[in-house]
């Protein structure tokens, strides 16, 4: 009988802690028509989810302004992650209604989803620390250790073309590399401008980087919509007033404005910089 | 030889005089250890009180970061249990079939899956979600870590249970036939009823090796389970690695040191109880059940079998 | 069939696989008898920090110890084991790593090895006038290493298994290959396949072999 109970004992804990992990789900809140969007969740400055659960960055605040323009209350919208490798999937499958995620516009990805935009126009560069003056051109970083995260393009294109002895090490975000290039073991952090900036502007990393201000591509964002998705030419519209009315200066001076981060004027709705 | 303490006698002067000089050597090489820790900590930064601040004055560290981590951990560890344990008996019990054919086909299962890293089964599982189904990325990698999970686990668990059931005296089974029972009854009714109760400790000690394993997706799938969680954290707290690390390792070694100490609890009160046969698989029989090609002998069942006693 | 295999350095991979296991095997070993000496020590403050060592590690995941190697050691506290280039920095940290978990393995097994050895073995060795070293070194420890193969073997084999964890700080091992193959070659089940038979080669014929041998030299008794 003891060993009977003891079992009894067992399964009630693992039922436990079954019950335990699955009631998760919070419910939303808000009442009018839901809306999905795609954005990241762990870029500051462009994507970030905070620690009271809201959502902050420039991505973040044009996607709500856009969401605004569409009729949505900004409690109506739901924020999904979009992760870089999974924002076409997540569109083709209709998961979210559109993506604002540091989305460049490519040839490759035009032939999967639509882009309205481009909003923003920002070229691969690379944050280095405040004091270090031995990187001045894009050349300097061979032989320089370099970081980027895993699959990006950006590393690639610097091992490639631009410094092919520069040592790279990947890792799953960037805000690892951040931790090494605070502490001396890389030289070089890799990816979009804009992206970088946010980080710099970060309160607690004030005066330790810079930008190096090097131009190395052109990165036009748009907003990732479905194929034939007639919500482009709304995005597209609600851009134009964005622009307009004063609000996407607001909006980059908000966000990158701590970094002292030289941002180019807002891109005219459909031409590609390339 | 049954305590560490017979290795040594009860220590006189010089012995004592002895070990006290060794506890001093020591202490130092201990203390020069953490001082390094210590000095290489502070040199990065790493002590201020910002970067450890969120964890103990900030909920929403917690409750945004830590917690969602954990419920998904722990969601993966008990959905894969929960699935790998009737697929375990069933091979388990397969494995004891009187059919060769049934014997075989459940072996070399068994033995496919213990010889391969459980990693590689969740980069499989990931891959093959993606192409041949539509589960939505967002729930992919949770399908991929649990796919991986049981695989793996599921083998490991059918030895348990194969070692469970022949861990039991073979009277049950011989008075089970006695009064007339088929072949099935006595399994369902007799044989593991009983070796489940047998099986519980090494069954909650594989919980911890789940558990644990839960992390790979972590790692390399983007499964936003509680070491993930250190990612968003040190993007929020400045670069907090160290911190968010500590408190990460704090939680899973609460977590699996709790259930190691209920698989030990249950062990020793098992072994105890007089009415079950006393057949017990314990906690450490676990990892040699992982090894591929490896069976529990009745030795390491510790019951009383019907074995001679060595 | 197997064209896909084309360009990718599968046997080099293996390779590091095999070195990972090698030198982590050698290091746990090392670290772990080191341990299982301060466990059945005289001392109470050496047994205790075995005890706690033991229980520590063996809770927490490998894989956040070995991402711990990258993300803490190397790049917030600029540890680099005496390499400069990335390469060897993130194999020497997963070796290390690796090592400071199975050790904790390794120290259990010697320990049920040396809780093996009867008592009167130790009992004539002291009353031969052997120190508890001496004791520990020519009786205890040659016999009880003799009775763990068995149990040592099934701590290599998971630790081969688990060097995979390595390619979670970018070690190219063949995990790390299957997760590139996976991701630019379209022949999902074929890739798995190779390298689940890899993996099948190495701890199939290691886990008969050693469990042959753990048969060979066990002491009769």
């Amino acid at each position: 009988m003891k060993a009977y109970r003891t079992t009894i004992a067992a399964v009630a804990a693992l039922g436990l802690a079954l019950a335990a992990a699955g009631c998760g789900d919070d419910g939303d809140s808000g009442d009018g028509k839901k809306i999905t969007i795609g954005i990241k969740f762990d870029q500051p400055g462009i994507g970030l989810k905070t620690p009271s659960g809201s959502y902050t960055g420039f991505d973040v605040d044009v996607a709500t302004y856009i969401a605004n323009e569409l009729g949505h209350k900004s409690g109506d919208i739901v924020w999904k992650e979009a992760k870089s490798a999974d924002r076409e999937t997540l569109l083709q499958r209709g998961d979210v209604d559109f993506i604002a995620a540091s989305y460049s516009i490519t040839p490759t990805r035009s032939e999967k989803v639509d882009f309205a935009g481009p909003y923003l126009l920002a070229h691969q560069d690379v944050l280095i620390r405040a004091d270090d003056n031995s990187i001045t051109k894009p050349e300097d970083l061979n032989s320089k250790k370099l970081c980027s995260v895993t699959g990006s393009t950006s590393a690639q294109n610097v091992k490639t073309r631009i410094a092919p002895d520069a040592q790279l090490q990947e890792y799953g975000g960037y805000s690892e590399c951040l931790t090494g290039l605070e502490n001396n073991a890389v030289d070089a952090l890799t990816t979009d401008d804009s992206i970088l900036a946010g980080y710099a502007a970060q309160s607690q990393f004030e005066g330790k980087f810079k930008l190096a201000g090097f131009k190395m591509s052109n990165e036009n964002y748009g907003i990732g919509v479905p194929k034939g998705s007639e919500l482009k030419a709304k995005i597209n519209a609600a851009l134009q007033k964005m622009v307009a009315d004063g609000t996407w200066n607001q909006y980059v001076q908000k966000n990158f404005g701590p970094a002292n981060y030289k941002n180019e004027p807002a891109p005219q709705i459909g031409v590609i910089v390339s | 030889m049954t305590s560490e303490s017979v290795l040594y006698d009860t220590p006189g002067p010089r012995a004592k005089r002895r070990n006290r000089l060794y506890t001093a050597l020591f202490l130092v090489a201990l203390a020069g250890v953490l001082w390094w820790v210590f000095r290489s900590l502070a040199d990065k930064n790493q002590l201020e009180w910002a970067k450890w601040r969120p964890f103990f004055t900030d909920a929403g560290a917690w409750n945004t970061f830590l917690l969602p981590g954990l419920r998904n951990t722990l969601k993966a560890a008990s959905l894969a249990i929960v699935i790998a344990l009737p697929l375990g008996a069933l091979f388990g019990v397969a494995r004891l079939s009187e059919h060769r054919a049934v014997r075989g086909a459940a072996g070399t299962v068994v033995e496919f899956f213990r010889a391969i890293p459980v990693l590689i089964l969740m980069l499989f599982a990931n891959a093959a979600y993606a192409e041949f189904t539509d589960v939505s990325p967002d729930d992919r990698p949770l399908y991929a870590v649990v796919t991986g999970l049981v695989l793996y686990n599921g083998s490991v668990l059918a030895e348990i249970v194969r070692a469970g059931i022949q861990a039991l005296p073979a009277g049950q089974t011989d008075a089970a036939k006695a009064i007339g029972m088929r072949k099935n009854q006595v399994m369902r009714f007799v044989l593991l009823p009983q070796s489940v109760t047998a099986m519980l400790p090494a069954i909650v000690s594989q919980l911890v090796v789940i558990v644990k394993d839960t992390a790979l997706g972590g790692a390399l799938l983007g499964f936003s389970e509680l070491l993930a969680s250190v990612r968003p954290m040190s993007a929020n707290y400045g670069a907090n690695t160290i911190a968010s690390f500590t408190v990460v390792t704090v939680i899973f070694v609460a977590v699996n040191f709790t259930l190691t100490t209920f698989a030990n609890w249950l062990e020793a009160r098992l072994r105890r109880g007089k009415r079950s046969t006393g057949a017990v698989l314990g906690a450490d029989t676990v990892e040699e059940l992982a090894t591929p090609g490896e069976h529990v002998t009745h030795e390491d069942l510790g019951g009383p079998g019907d074995l001679p006693k060595r | 069939m197997f064209d896909f295999l084309e360009g990718y350095d599968l046997l080099g991979a293996f390779w590091t696989t095999v070195r990972l296991t090698v030198l982590s095997a050698v290091g746990a070993l090392i670290w772990g008898t080191v341990l299982a000496a301060m466990r059945v020590s005289p001392v109470p403050l050496m047994r205790g920090f075995g005890t706690t060592y033991v229980n520590v590690v063996r809770n927490i995941p490998l894989t956040v110890i070995i991402v711990f190697t990258s993300l803490g050691l190397f790049q917030t506290l600029g540890v680099t084991l005496g390499a400069r280039d990335f390469t060897t920095i993130n194999f020497r940290l997963a070796v290390l790593g690796l090592t400071v978990y199975t050790a904790a393995f390794v120290c259990e097994a010697l320990r049920s090895g040396i809780n093996t050895v009867p008592v009167g073995q130790m009992e004539a060795a002291r009353a031969i006038g052997l120190t508890f070293p001496q004791a520990l070194g020519y009786i205890v420890l040659p016999q009880a290493f003799r009775s763990v193969v068995a149990p040592l073997a099934n701590v290599l084999i998971a630790l081969t298994k688990n060097t995979t964890v390595a390619a979670a700080i970018g070690v190219a091992e063949a995990a790390a290959l299957m997760r590139v193959m996976i991701e630019n070659e379209a022949q999902l089940i074929l890739i798995s396949a190779v390298f689940a038979f890899g993996f099948i080669c190495l701890t199939l014929p290691a886990g008969l072999f050693l469990g042959w041998v753990s048969k060979k030299v066990s002491v009769k008794r």
